[in-house]
């Protein structure tokens, strides 16, 4: 259970509009991301899902229940922080512990349920520590116990990984992942990486500027972008964005995925000069000049060798071209 | 600052500086510590002195001991201060708590106007509260004193602790909503143990004034069984005569309480435990 609706949600701070309306469905279960560059709202949306920051206009329904003034307690949601933001003063088990404390369960539930989320996320051995005695991964994992333990309707994350060293992060990433199938509880995840949000959505929400701008799986927002924004946003390294003019097109701008461009010793469809070359080993990332488009990006598969400074020609397949219009929108 | 970086003659500058000033401030403690234990000759003759075996002499302490009621001023001067400490502690942290947590009208305002106390001395409205001390029958009492001292103590703590809890993390109170504590609990049990170091600041520097005026105790509780120590010790100065040992005697014992306390919030200060808290 935990279906979530948002509808015509805004939210001003004074007289500026941070949400500028949105309309949401969450359907049970499903792993919900809202990703946009930083600044876009998508924390406050998430804090106002939470009842942590107030709702200027619109509703937040939680399976079928209009939870909008609800405190945060009483909504059956539970949070994680991306600054773990556990009680210092209480161990691990008491901080997993307290939310069902302060709903006056019975201590023999508590300890149940506490031992039941530490096994699965492996704190058995942590249970008796303080916060401070633990790695920052720990602490995280720690933070998302607490979560697990309330049985929530609901899950929301707020940047949780972006605190944690790559490796670790990649880690979190997969038992956020293993998590949300073994749970199958509905997720709504916020990060600005747009990897975390292709790697573990079901559906992402792109948010730029207090406003929705496409909503869709992952592998749909990346083949079929609304407009330039989504299709720079998504996809690393960024979709190349072409003049139209100069290739004879109606359109005003044409994107191609670095992917689908192809370096040639020959002319090609056009010409330019390598500008940096960037080896990753499974992958080569060539930064190519060009007069009429300024620097495209080429990926590579495997190694490659370019030199910095020479001419080469570039091919693409027109139909793998995505085209939009002068206000960034697609044109199909 | 690295070791590498450190030259052992700015390091013995910056020592010599800092023994320098401990010495000028422990100067005048040390002559009245020391004049105390000495005959009355010997302090004017000798005043820098250390009490030998021909200038010892407790009659300092017995008169103290024999006239007046030093106890009791003891108590009161404690009473006072603990009291009104506690006041300015549990009302300036919950104000500075609603300025830096809540967004309300007049949120600014408000704090300007609780940090104006700073900037005006109380002493300016002696007059109209001494009317109003007289007006509800609290002269010579210590509660008198206890609201005073409360209200100069908390422009300045609601300044300081407002600052160092805009620091403490959101996401953390946050997490006490979400897991259904009340704004007491989140303030009692999350925020307070997190600002404790500046509790202590703030209660060292409310506690040292209180403990060392002599203004409102004179002008407002002089009754013998009102008499804080600072007022009690002003029985030994006479306008003719002085009786230097009585008054040294216990303004050295005056010094103990203060420096009891002082310890006690100096080990906060150190102690910390918000490493952990949050990254």
């Amino acid at each position: 259970m935990g279906q979530l609706t948002l509808s015509g949600m805004t939210k001003n701070f004074g007289s500026v509009e941070v949400i500028k309306g949105v309309d949401l469905e969450v359907a049970d279960g499903e792993f919900c991301v809202f990703v946009g560059p930083s600044g876009c709202g998508k924390s406050t949306l998430l804090r106002m899902i939470a009842g942590l920051e107030d709702v200027s206009g619109g509703s937040v329904t939680l399976d079928g229940r209009d939870i909008t003034a609800l405190p945060p307690a009483r909504r059956e949601i539970a949070m994680v922080f991306q600054s773990y933001a556990l009680y210092p003063h209480l161990t691990v088990r008491d901080n997993m512990g307290l939310a069902l404390k302060q709903a006056g369960q019975p201590k023999g539930d508590i300890r149940a349920a506490t031992d039941r989320a530490a096994a699965m996320l492996s704190l058995d051995a942590l249970l008796d520590r303080r916060p401070a005695e633990l790695s920052g991964g720990q602490r995280q994992r720690v933070a998302i116990g607490r979560a697990i333990v309330r049985r929530p309707k609901l899950f929301l994350f707020d940047e949780p990984l972006s605190n944690l060293d790559a490796a670790l992060r990649v880690q979190t990433r997969i038992e956020i992942a293993k998590l949300h199938r073994d749970l199958g509880a509905t997720m709504v995840y916020v990060t600005h990486d747009q990897v975390e949000a292709m790697t573990l959505a079901d559906k992402i929400v792109v948010l730029r500027a207090g406003k929705v701008e496409q909503t869709g799986a992952p592998m749909q927002l990346y083949n079929d972008p609304a407009n330039t924004f989504v299709a720079g946003f998504i996809g690393s390294p960024q979709m190349n964005f072409l003049n139209s003019g100069a290739l004879g097109l109606s359109s005003h701008s044409a994107g191609i995925r670095p992917e689908q461009v192809q370096l040639t010793d020959g002319p090609g469809q056009m010409g330019g000069t390598v500008s940096h070359v960037e080896r990753l080993g499974g992958e080569t990332l060539v930064y190519v000049h060009t007069a009429d488009h300024g620097l495209l990006t080429a990926r590579l598969f495997g190694e490659h060798d370019r030199a910095v400074g020479s001419d080469l020609g570039i091919t693409f397949d027109p139909a793998r071209l995505f085209h939009f219009d002068k206000a960034g929108q697609r044109l199909r | 600052m690295s070791q590498a970086r450190q030259s052992p003659a700015r390091s013995l500058a910056a020592h010599a500086v800092l023994i320098l000033w401990t010495l000028i401030a422990l100067f005048p403690v040390f002559v009245t510590v020391v004049n105390s234990f000495k005959s009355k000759r010997a302090i004017f003759t000798q005043p820098l002195a250390l009490p030998g075996p021909d200038s010892f002499d407790l009659v300092g302490y017995q008169t103290v001991a024999k006239q007046g009621d030093f106890v009791a001023y003891f108590q009161n001067s404690l009473v006072v201060t603990c009291f009104s400490l506690f006041f300015v502690l549990l009302f300036g942290a919950m104000a500075a708590f609603a300025l830096s947590e809540y967004r309300f009208r007049g949120n600014t305002l408000m704090g300007l106007y609780l940090a104006l106390g700073i900037m005006i001395p109380i002493r300016l409205g002696t007059v109209a509260i001494l009317q109003m001390m007289v007006a509800t029958g609290l002269v010579n009492t210590l509660t008198a004193l206890v609201l005073v001292y409360t209200a100069q103590g908390l422009p300045l703590a609601v300044f300081i602790l407002s600052e160092f809890m805009r620091n403490v993390s959101d996401d953390l109170k946050n997490a006490g909503r979400i897991d259904g504590l009340s704004e007491y609990r989140i303030f009692f049990r999350l925020v307070l143990p997190l600002v404790r170091p500046a509790m202590a600041t703030v209660a060292v520097f409310t506690m040292i004034p209180i403990w060392n005026d002599l203004w409102f105790p004179l002008i407002l509780a002089p009754s013998e069984s009102t008499k804080t120590i600072t007022l009690g010790s002003q029985v030994f100065l006479g306008q003719f005569v002085s009786n230097w040992n009585a008054v040294l005697a216990a303004l050295s014992l005056a010094i103990l309480p203060v420096l009891v306390l002082y310890l006690i919030f100096s080990r906060q200060l150190i102690r910390g435990i918000t490493a952990g808290a949050v990254k």
